[in-house]
This record gives C-alpha cells, structure tokens and sequence, in this order.
C-alpha cells in the first residue's frame, strides 16, 4: 500500500492547491531561466541568422550593436575586394519608438542590401520577403503589426508585407526589417522647417567665405538639396557584413582589414562573445542570480509546505510507529509526498508556463536541457526539502498516539 | 522468566520527573498472563494501568523492572533488549483508550496496512482485513473513513486492526468505551476467544465491571500497585464464573 499516495489523494483538496502554489511558484522559476535563456539568444540572434562572417564597423568601435559606429557606404565595395570575401552588404540598424494606437512602439530598425538581400533568411511565419527597393517592410510579430497595415514612418508610408516570429535586439525590441534607403530615410528624417533652416544656414555660411562670393552657383547650391554638394558626404551606414569563401580563413581576412586604419573587423564569434559579454552581460548575470535566489526560495517555501504537511499527519505516523511502521516507511510516506509535490509542481509550472510566457514582454525561452536541469533541480529541492519533516518524524514517539 | 507465558513482567517502576516534581505512576507492579489466558486489569483513574499497558506494549518504557513476552526478555529497566517497533509489528496487538484509526485511510486500508506492514501481500491482505471487519460486524463499512464512521464502527476497526497479525499478545485499553453494553460485551467476548483460540495472552483494562464474568482473572492496580489478583465472580459477584483460575 502506498501511503503517500493514500494521503494525497485523501487531502485532494488540500494538496491540489498547495501543488498550485507550488508549480506557480516554480513557473516563476523556469519564467526566469527562459528569460535568461532568451536574453542570451536574442543578443545574438541576428548575429547567428544574417550570414554574415564578418562585421567590419568604425575604428576602434564595439561594432553596430554595443556602440554607435559610421563607416561609408563605399566600403562595401573595398571589402568586396579583399581576397576570400565572396560577397559584402551594408548593414543599417538604430531603434526607434513611434506612437501607435496611443501606445508607445519601440522598434530596432534594420536595413537589407535591396536587390541581394531580401529577407529570404529571415523566419517568416506570414507574408513574403521585400518585393520592391521602397515602401516595404517585414515587422516582428512582437510589435503587433498585422500583415497588409500600413504604417507611417517619416514622411513616408510603409507597407507590412511579411511577419517574422522571435526577431528581437538585445533589448528585446522586435525588428523591422526595410531595404537600407528605406531604413535610412526613417533614421535620417528631418521635418521640412529643420531642412529649410539648415538650408539657409549653409548659404549664409557660403555668403560669408571669398569662394561663395567669388562663385555664385555656390551660393545656389548651398540653398538645394544636401545631396546634390560633392562637399557633404552622403548618409553613413552602421557597419558592412562579409561572406568569406568556403574554406578561406575568416582570421586572416579579418586581420586583412583590420590592417587599414578606418575600420575594426570582427569574427562573427568575436561579435557574438561581444554582445553577450558586453551588451547583455550585466542582465544577464542579474536575471542569473535572481534564477539562482528564487530556486533557493522555492526550495524554502517547499520545506516549509512539507514540514507542515507532516506536522498535520503527526498522529498518524505515531500511530504507524505505534502499529510497528519502520522508519523507512515513514521516511517514504515524506519522501514521496515530496517528490509528487515537486514533480506535479513542475508539471503545473510547466503547462501553466506555456500559456503564461507569451505574454511577458521578453521572450522566454525554454530549451529541452534547461527543462531537464529544472527538472533534476526540483527533485534535488523535493528531497531536501523533506529532510526537515522527515527529521520531526522519526523523532516523534508511537506513544503521541495514545495522547488523542 | 518462563516461556510457558505470554507476559511476565517483574517489579515495574515507572517514574515521571524528578525531586519536587517526581511522580511514581507504576510501583513494582508484577503480573503473569499464561498463553490462551485474557486477563482484566481494573482500578480507579490514575491508577497506572495505561502506564502499566503501555509499559508492556514497549511504548513507554519502564524506569525499572522487566518484561518478558513469550519468555524472551525484552525490556529491562528502561533498556529495550529488542527492537521494540518491529516487535511490536510481530507480537503485539494494541487497542488504546481512545480511537486510533489513520485518518487518511479507509477502514479496511487500516487494518491492511497493518498486515502488509507485516509482509503480507496487497491481495491476501485485503482478502484478510475484509473477513476481519466481517466478523466484527463493520464489513459494510470497509470502504469508509475513520471521520464517517460511528465511534463504535471506530473501535471495532481498531480491534480488527490489533488482530490482524494474530499476535502473540494483544493490550487494550478501555476498548469498550465507545460501545454500548452489548457491542462492549461481544468484544470482550471477542478477546476471550481469541486468546483461547489462538493462544495469545490478553490484558485488557476496562472500567465496565459487567463483561468482567469474560475474563480467566481479573487484576486490580491503584496507585500504581497491582495489589491483588481475584476471579471474576469475586470482583463482580452477582456474576456467576465458572471453570475460572485464580493467578497470584
């Protein structure tokens, strides 16, 4: 007979609604290990998916996503010269927060070598890849666009044409993904009245040097648009990525170009330990040890529960010792009401968890290891969490039963 | 210590506190129960005759004095000469003063459990607690729990409990408390046969001085003394006794 399972299944009630508390209590847990986990693949997430093997920024920068780095857009054509590099495309990203539907929408903005890359890499889960250089967008599920809405941005109006699902910065921003103009023509937006004023600061500055008076088509220049004066430089770009050949040697193109003195190239691992040592890092050793102290509570509150589930059944296992129970069938009575606690606990945790998490506003992740190392933790955290009521039971005497 | 008995105990002291707040509970009390024999134990409250059973169940153990049960040597002074809970498990079959069922399981998972306990298997023993509550009249009530049940449905599970293992010696306490006169005398009745059955030496204290015509001999303890040994039919007069022997 199973004494355990008698007992639990007598106080049903009772321990439905401590296990409830219980998995609750562990859904926090594994909330926090996924949360841990999808720190750590976001941070690296588009460094893993964009194929890219090498990211070249601006000299002496962390590269595009640990600080602001500007490199022109002309070096995609000197790193699409190195030897071993098979193809190099510009790589454009900043974040932005809009207004939508009277709430606040922080976005991270990503720029797509239109005509080479599309977005064919990106996980899309609705819709279709950028079809045309402008007025397109592909957006995160996360920031609750729909497929087809259309969305100002600047002064102009964008389509969203696909859906990707668990694109996200390292800040859990969910990405839009526009061809580098388009993403470049919302970072780079100017109100119409700021244009104009920058315009005629430019002419006066113009009127005020010999060659604008000497010249006068200067001074007309200055009054036009930036674009049409060689003198100012186009729009920078936040780094370039490079393909390297198969089986050329990532290190010595790397190397290679960092011999030029402009720019800092990195190994796609160099990037990847960049952002999680570097951007990530600080969260994630925080929400490492906030996952590491509330394992510790859990397995408190767990002892506790368990102490007071054996101080209620005192007189009975008196009277089992009473009856001549052994010791290790008192020992079992505990040891397996812990461990259906835990492991029901868990299951809780874990169905609960999965229609809880989607609704945290960072992913959480959870890996098939992280669930196994939960699971062996909540066993270790039921057996001793046991030891105290196990303790109290074998120290009371059979002759607690006579005491009514 | 004779192996010819059931229970023998030799000057059983038992002592509670100490100095100012020392109480004598039990005073050289010695008695014999034979096998087959069921013997009573009467006296007023606060006599000692739970500190007495208790000391003889190898629950509480004397602060001086032996026990014997089934001629092996098992108690002396406050040291157990065996494991007193899995002798318990083997020999004794003990029913307290008040209800003592586990309260997490059905009337017949209490009296299985103690046979399991014992290493009979799940299948025989439920076949077994089930004729046990049939005998004692609480067959219907099996699947019920120690809370639904009536005090006397109580006490006679409890009794089917002590008796499950058949054990070698059974100690009650007050087993007849929650019964009327006529479950109460059946139950005695009921230890009478058992111990004439099965061979098991029996002490039963009660209060209920109408059953005691039940008994082979009847003990009497105050203060913590067992002072004196008589027949039933001398404690109870009007009761006739018959074939009863008288046990120093």
């Amino acid at each position: 007979m199973n004494l355990a399972r008698k007992d639990v299944w007598h106080n049903r009630g009772r321990f439905a609604l401590t296990t409830l508390g219980v998995g609750t209590l562990l859904m926090i847990v594994m909330g926090m290990g996924g949360i841990y986990r999808g720190l750590t693949e976001d941070a690296t997430l588009l460094v893993q998916r964009v194929g890219a093997d090498i990211w070249i920024a601006q000299r002496d920068t962390r590269g595009p996503f640990a600080e602001v780095s500007r490199v022109p857009r002309t070096l995609v054509d000197r790193v699409a010269a190195v030897p071993g590099v098979v193809a190099a495309r510009e790589f454009v990203y900043h974040t932005i927060q809009r207004q939508r539907a009277g709430k606040p929408m922080r976005a991270a903005v990503l720029g797509l070598s239109w005509p080479t890359d599309r977005g064919q890499w990106l996980p899309l889960v609705g819709g279709r890849g950028l079809a045309q250089a402008h007025f397109e967008m592909i957006a995160d599920r996360s920031l609750g666009l729909t497929l087809g809405e259309r969305i100002r941005l600047g002064k102009e109006t964008y389509t969203v044409v696909g859906l990707t699902s668990g694109m996200s910065d390292p800040s859990g921003n969910g990405f839009m993904f526009f061809t580098v103009r388009d993403a470049q023509a919302v970072q780079f937006d100017q109100p119409g009245e700021a244009m104009r004023l920058e315009r005629q600061a430019r002419r006066a500055r113009a009127q005020q040097s010999e060659l604008g008076n000497v010249q006068p088509s200067i001074l007309e220049r200055a009054a036009g648009p930036g674009s049409q004066l060689p003198a100012l430089p186009p729009n920078q770009i936040s780094a370039v990525m490079a393909r390297i050949a198969p089986g050329a040697d990532a290190t010595a193109v790397t190397n290679t170009i960092n011999g030029w003195s402009d720019v800092t190239a990195y190994t796609r691992d160099q990037e990847e330990k960049m952002l999680l040592l570097g951007v990530v890092e600080r969260s994630r050793r925080q929400i490492g040890l906030f996952r590491v102290l509330l394992t510790i509570v859990a397995g408190i509150i767990m002892a506790l529960i368990l102490y007071t589930l054996t101080m209620d059944k005192l007189h009975d296992i008196a009277l089992l010792k009473l009856i001549g129970a052994p010791n290790r069938v008192i020992m079992g009575l505990i040891l397996q009401q812990a461990i259906i606690l835990g492991g029901l606990g868990y299951g809780i945790a874990y169905l609960l968890g999965q229609r809880v998490y989607p609704y945290f506003p960072r992913r959480v992740l959870l890996t098939n290891e992280d669930l196994l190392v939960l699971a062996g933790v909540v066993l270790g955290i039921s057996v001793l969490a046991s030891l105290l009521g196990i303790w109290k039971a074998l120290r009371v005497q059979p002759n607690v039963a006579l005491l009514g | 210590m004779t192996d010819t008995l059931a229970i023998e105990t030799r000057l059983l002291t038992k002592v509670y506190g100490s100095g100012h707040t020392e109480v004598v509970a039990m005073r050289e009390a010695s008695l014999t129960v034979g096998r087959a024999q069921c013997v009573a134990l009467i006296g007023p409250s606060g006599a000692g005759k739970s500190t007495f059973l208790t000391a003889v169940g190898l629950i509480n153990p004397p602060t001086s004095g032996r026990i014997a049960i089934g001629g092996q040597l098992v108690m002396d002074g406050p040291r157990a000469l065996t494991n007193p809970t899995a002798f318990r498990r083997r020999h004794i079959g003990y029913i307290s003063q008040k209800t003592n069922l586990i309260r997490f399981l059905t009337a017949r998972e209490n009296v299985q459990v103690a046979l399991e306990l014992n290493g009979e298997s799940p299948r025989a023993g439920r076949r077994r607690a089930l004729e046990l509550l049939d005998y004692l009249g609480v067959g219907e009530r099996a699947d019920g729990y120690p809370p639904e049940l009536s005090g006397g449905e109580q006490q006679r599970v409890a009794v089917a409990r002590a008796l499950a293992n058949r054990p070698s010696v059974i100690l009650a306490d007050e087993p007849t408390a929650a019964l009327d006169s006529r479950l109460g005398r059946q139950v005695m009745e009921l230890f009478a046969k058992v111990a004439h059955d099965q061979g098991a030496g029996v002490i039963v204290v009660t209060h209920d001085q109408r059953a005691l015509d039940v008994f082979d001999v009847v003990y009497e303890m105050e203060d913590g003394i067992i002072r004196r040994s008589s027949h039933a039919a001398e404690a109870m007069p009007a009761v006739a006794a018959g074939g009863r022997s008288r046990s120093a």
